[in-house]
């Protein structure tokens, strides 16, 4: 998939690059995996309503977006995290001024293999899955018996831990002061987690929502015990009832100006929301309530 | 070539100044290939002031050195508690080359000697044809093999919780190792002097025999060379190992177990980390260690190649 966006951004620099109007003006956004696909629509979209602005649209993860934001490189770093204290000191120490724009929500869905038999999950009891001195690591001691899962061993899915998605998670489940147990399986990409998820019954992942796959079974998840079972949705993840939805950000250097702020003002429209609805996350402004 | 009549008159020798056309393309030609030729030692050396400039910050001031090699725990970005151990990344790396060295040895060796001692002919090209082909595959191409092939397959015949681990990006890359190692092998035996053979068969020895007693034997030092370039190619092999391995931090008991190689943490995690950060010098750490082994079984394998330990 990053390597589809490359090419992608590297033809959009060559149609810069080589068209004949010199008027054109060129957009560089960066970063989260998690939004490259919304990102890459909006700027095709944006190009066909606007053929004078070209936005170039790389991947590479939230870190590489702001990064590339702090060094002055990009006008717009996606992130599906927020900055950092630090990150945001050296932006400074580099004279840029960071602005935080929400552009839609997230909903991190839980999935298992769609044979696994079990009906929600707490937060705690992900916790005790995934976290650093948790002791659940056998589907039995949930109570479940998972069909083609001889072992009954729990098979964690993890991210490569310089995600954003690692962080939001870890924030969010496991509490600001755990760490992850050592010995998942990190996969370097959000689909990857899904693809390994539908080929292995034992496993458990986390993944943006929108790339659930009717392959495989996303858990409905209990803020406690006794509280309700919400499936994540686009829905559920507005009204604030599925427990572990984040925003979805874009940075711009200062208070945007010019073409950026005319691209992140269509972006927060009903029309640009409606396409980040369209790619399976929430949207915010008037579409989202 | 054009060139002026007097450069072929025989008083060319006695006019030494004489400066044509074929003289300036020779002086060209040399410079040339005298920069292709250093250009290796430069970007070598320029190679290793790079990473480990990168990697000093880490090494002179967060390292623990007994941490980072007798800690399994790899938790560079941890809120609270970050530890740098590489012991689990060391040990995942070795193993996987291990078993690919044990499935690797065996079929590059005795590909070679069929292709070298015992094939004759149409046989013998195509062999060679295909194992050139093989060597020609991308590591991308044998990942996925690995994911969407192997990993099913090794749960259905185990019954193991996922296949990716040890056994499939062993097999994987023992795969990939082979046939680098089945060339250098192949070249190894064909430079034992033929003359060798003849005298073998002509005391009466069966083609095995000669192989076995004479041809082996000779060709030692480069045989013990292919399989150490083998190891080498474990060692740096990154994309497969990436895919196939599971990609878990993890010291193995089994050989289903996943693990997680020097390379593909390089690879997995430094495209998002912030430049100068204490994660960032200390993936180029373990590039350093990457670098310095790899250094050394490439040299071990060079110095064996030219016999300097031939007794």
């Amino acid at each position: 998939m990053r390597i589809r966006v490359l090419v992608l951004s590297v033809s959009l620099l060559l149609v810069a690059c080589g068209g004949r109007d010199v008027s054109r003006t060129m957009n560089q956004n960066k970063g989260s995996d998690t939004l490259v696909n919304v990102a890459q629509s909006w700027a095709e979209h944006y190009r066909d309503k606007n053929p004078d602005v070209v936005v170039a649209v790389s991947g590479g993860g939230s870190g590489t977006g702001i990064s590339a934001l702090i060094n002055g490189t990009v006008d717009i770093a996606n992130a599906s995290r927020e900055m950092k204290p630090r990150e945001i000191e050296l932006a400074r120490k580099n004279g840029v001024e960071p602005v935080l724009h929400v552009v839609g929500y997230d909903a991190l869905a839980v999935y298992v293999h769609k044979d696994n038999p079990v009906e929600s999950m707490t937060l705690a009891g992900l916790a005790e899955i995934y976290g650093e001195g948790g002791t659940t690591t056998r589907w039995s001691q949930l109570g479940l018996e998972v069909p083609g899962c001889g072992s009954d061993e729990i098979v964690r899915v993890s991210r490569q831990n310089s995600s954003g998605t690692f962080a939001y998670f870890r924030s969010a489940v496991l509490g600001r002061n755990r760490d992850y147990k050592m010995g998942s399986n990190d996969m370097h990409g959000s689909k990857d987690v899904v693809d390994l998820v539908e080929h292995t019954p034992c496993a458990i992942g986390y993944s943006g929502l929108a790339y659930a796959t009717p392959a495989v079974k996303m858990v409905p998840l209990r803020r406690e015990e006794g509280a309700e079972a919400v499936l994540p949705s686009v829905s559920t993840a507005l009204d604030g009832s599925y427990p572990i939805a984040r925003p979805l950000l874009m940075y711009t250097r200062g208070q945007p100006e010019g073409a950026v702020k005319a691209y992140l003002d269509w972006i927060l429209s009903d029309e640009g929301q409606a396409i980040i609805a369209e790619k399976g996350y929430a949207p915010v402004g008037t579409l989202g309530r | 070539m054009q060139t002026a009549p007097s450069a072929t008159s025989p008083r060319r020798r006695h006019d030494l100044d004489r400066r044509n056309l074929s003289w300036y393309v020779d002086k060209v030609v040399q410079v040339l290939v005298f920069v292709g030729g250093a250009s290796a030692i430069v970007f070598i050396i320029g190679i290793f002031v790079f990473i480990s400039k990168e990697g000093y910050g880490f090494i002179a001031h967060t390292m623990d050195v007994a941490e980072f090699f007798t800690s399994p725990r790899w938790a560079p970005t941890s809120e609270h508690n970050p530890t740098y151990g590489a012991l689990a990344l060391i040990v995942g790396t070795a193993s996987v080359t291990g078993l690919a060295m044990l499935v690797a040895v065996p079929f590059s060796l005795g590909a070679a000697i069929f292709i070298a001692e015992f094939a004759r002919g149409k046989t013998r090209e195509i062999l060679k044809v295909m194992v050139e082909l093989l060597a020609a595959i991308p590591s991308v191409v044998w990942g996925f093999i690995g994911l969407s092939i192997l990993n099913p397959l090794i749960i259905d015949l185990f019954d193991v919780p996922v296949g990716l681990g040890i056994l499939n990006s062993g097999l994987i890359l023992g795969l990939m190792a082979a046939p680098i190692m089945t060339t250098i092998a192949e070249d190894a035996l064909k430079a034992v002097p033929d003359h060798y053979r003849e005298a073998a068969e002509a005391l009466g020895a069966t083609r095995w025999q000669v192989t076995r007693r004479v041809v082996l034997p000779a060709a030692r030092n480069g045989l013990v060379a292919a399989v150490l370039l083998g190891v080498g190619r474990g060692f740096g092999e990154t994309m497969a190992v990436l895919m196939a391995s599971g990609h878990s931090v993890n010291l193995p008991t089994s050989v289903f177990d996943s693990v997680r190689a020097l390379t593909a943490t390089i690879a997995a995690e430094l495209g998002e980390t912030a430049h100068g950060s204490d994660h960032y010098s200390a993936l180029f750490t373990l590039g350093i260690l990457l670098f310095v082994v790899t250094f050394v079984i490439n040299l071990t394998a060079d110095l064996v190649i030219r016999g300097i330990r031939k007794k």
